[in-house]
């Protein structure tokens, strides 16, 4: 009995490694840019098919497409700050969730319309199946992969923030936009490669949500969800926060899924209401 | 009234400044020779500000020539402007509060001319209390400290010409009267000083030359003693 609740809450933290990767561009664009992007679960869905297309066509590893992608998805997030978002950011704070609504839109329909509405998964060959037995335990190699990547990704941007000089740049413009343009620090510049950084971030979700579910042009919501509660709970802004939400919401996911099915997904949207009841801040705020 | 010295360093023509359809400036012309401290003085809303940022490009649309160390530079953007040796002091010191003492110095080296000869260590010369802060957030420093970060970090972007917008605002005389002392000693070292002050007195002891905005027109300008205090007084207000 222990021993199946101990796997449980171990499946849960290995799965919340996952819903930090798929939320750490959405804590970077909230926390630090200050702004929503509806259409963030998309991104991930749209880079997700990319992958597959590239694997596909190459025949090669999609772990191997990821660093081919990598660079494309930095050069998107950057253009489409510059280009399109940049227009809308600071006005006023709806404009750019309509913005990046009208996005999604458009990003589950051109899915539709390219891919049609099947399920699909990614596979990284062996990697897919293969499980370590620890003590009594059995666990996934993958999974255990995507959490150590999560932990190190969470400490990689949270020192590219806190400690890199690219870091300060964002933080100062997310301070004071006005005067960073104003001493000669080009606030467009820092939002653009901000943005670019976020790209990379959704490569990854991309990448390891596809190797670990099924997805579909229609999933990018459900995945925003899951972002968006992390974030929250794990506080704006702050990054460990948001390795922390998402093993909450890991657990209680697995927890839930113990009951029944439905609960799966029903107990993460109630520990997480309950827990923003009772600390609306997030757990690690930084803000 | 004099003229500059033979090649200003700054000098600009016929500047017009426009917010949307209002008209902040109308065709003023003002030079800074290398190495002088001039003083822009003037009532609330007399343009002065306008002028600092039409130097930076940072409003919305101007007319005139701006020309720095001989080239035309009212089409360039900040970063460029800044670049190549034109350092602003916002009004209200505008520092990046969550951002270390060391945080904001460091953007001002970056931003600044390349290979520039100004470091960290004489910063912390100049202002021996910011070593002891320099790892705390700016927005935690006095008043007077922060006022010193955001000197410290147009003087790390190494410029020729520094622009302070109303240094004194809102500081303690003693204070006040280090800083212009530190000012001195900055321009001694050759460095160029457009001074925006409200308070006469004190930012006229210490120029060259000064020139009185009314209204975004020029009042008033010459050396600070070729005037008596009435006429400057009544140039200021326009009585
Ligand atoms: N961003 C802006 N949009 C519209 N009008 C502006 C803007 N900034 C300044 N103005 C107007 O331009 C005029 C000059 O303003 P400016 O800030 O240059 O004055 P100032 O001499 O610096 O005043 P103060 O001593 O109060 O700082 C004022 O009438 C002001 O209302
Ligand atoms: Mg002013």
């Amino acid at each position: 009995m222990i021993a199946t609740y101990a796997n449980l809450i171990i499946q849960g933290i290995l799965l919340g490694g996952l819903y930090a990767i798929f939320a750490l561009g959405l804590s970077l664009s909230v926390g630090v840019m200050r702004f929503v992007n509806i259409a963030h679960g998309d991104f991930i869905v749209l880079v997700s098919f990319l992958l597959l297309t590239v694997a596909t066509a190459l025949h090669i590893n999609v772990l191997l497409a990821l660093l081919l992608v990598i660079p494309l998805t930095f050069a998107g997030g950057y253009l489409l700050q510059r280009v399109l978002l940049q227009r809308v950011i600071g006005q006023s704070v709806l404009l750019p969730l309509l913005v990046t609504f009208g996005l999604s839109i458009i990003v589950q329909n051109g899915l539709l319309e390219g891919f049609g509405a099947d399920t699909h998964t990614l596979s990284a060959g062996s990697l897919d199946t293969s499980s370590l037995h620890i003590g009594s335990f059995y666990v996934g190699v993958l999974p255990v992969a995507t959490f150590v990547l999560a932990v190190a990704l969470v400490l990689g941007f949270d020192w590219l923030l806190y400690r890199s000089r690219i870091g300060a740049n964002i933080r100062a413009v997310a301070d004071d936009v006005a005067a960073a343009d104003l001493i000669g620090l080009s606030s467009v510049r820092i939002y653009a490669i901000a943005m670019g950084i976020v790209g990379v971030t959704v490569a990854i979700a991309a990448c390891f949500m596809g190797l670990r579910m099924n997805f579909d042009a229609t999933s990018g919501p459900s995945r925003l969800l899951v972002a968006f509660e992390v974030v929250v709970l794990g506080g704006l802004g702050s990054l460990r926060g948001t390795l922390l939400g998402g093993i909450i919401l890991g657990i209680a996911q697995t927890l839930g899924g113990q009951i029944d099915g439905a609960w799966q997904v029903l107990a993460g949207h109630l520990v997480f209401l309950v827990i923003f009841l009772l600390r609306p801040q997030g757990l690690l705020p930084r803000y | 009234m004099t003229s500059p010295t033979d090649a200003p360093l700054l000098s600009i023509e016929g500047l017009s400044v426009y917010y949307q359809q209002f008209r902040a400036l109308h065709g003023i012309d003002i030079a800074v020779g290398p190495g002088e401290i001039v003083s822009i003085i003037g009532a609330n809303g007399a343009g002065k500000s306008s002028l600092l940022k039409a130097i930076v490009a940072q409003v919305d649309r101007i007319e005139g020539r701006i020309r720095f160390a001989g080239e035309d530079i009212a089409s360039r953007p900040t970063p460029a402007i800044v670049a190549s040796g034109i350092a602003l002091v916002p009004e209200g010191r505008r520092l990046f509060p969550s951002l270390t003492v060391e945080e904001n110095l460091e953007i001002g080296r970056q931003i600044g001319r390349k290979g520039g000869g100004v470091g960290f260590a004489e910063i912390f010369d100049l202002f021996p209390v910011l070593r002891d802060k320099r790892r705390q957030p700016a927005g935690q420093l006095s008043g007077g400290q922060q006022q010193m970060v955001a000197l410290g970090r147009a003087l790390l972007t190494d410029p020729r010409l520094l622009l302070c917008d109303e240094i004194s605002l809102g500081l303690a005389p003693t204070v006040v009267n280090d800083l212009y002392t530190l000012l001195l000693s900055i321009n001694r070292r050759g460095i160029g000083v457009l001074l925006v002050e409200q308070d006469i007195r004190r930012s006229l002891a210490i120029a060259s030359r000064f020139y009185c905005l009314l209204e975004g027109r020029i009042s008033l300008a010459g050396r600070p003693g070729d005037f008596d205090r009435d006429t400057i007084t009544r140039h200021y207000f326009g009585s």
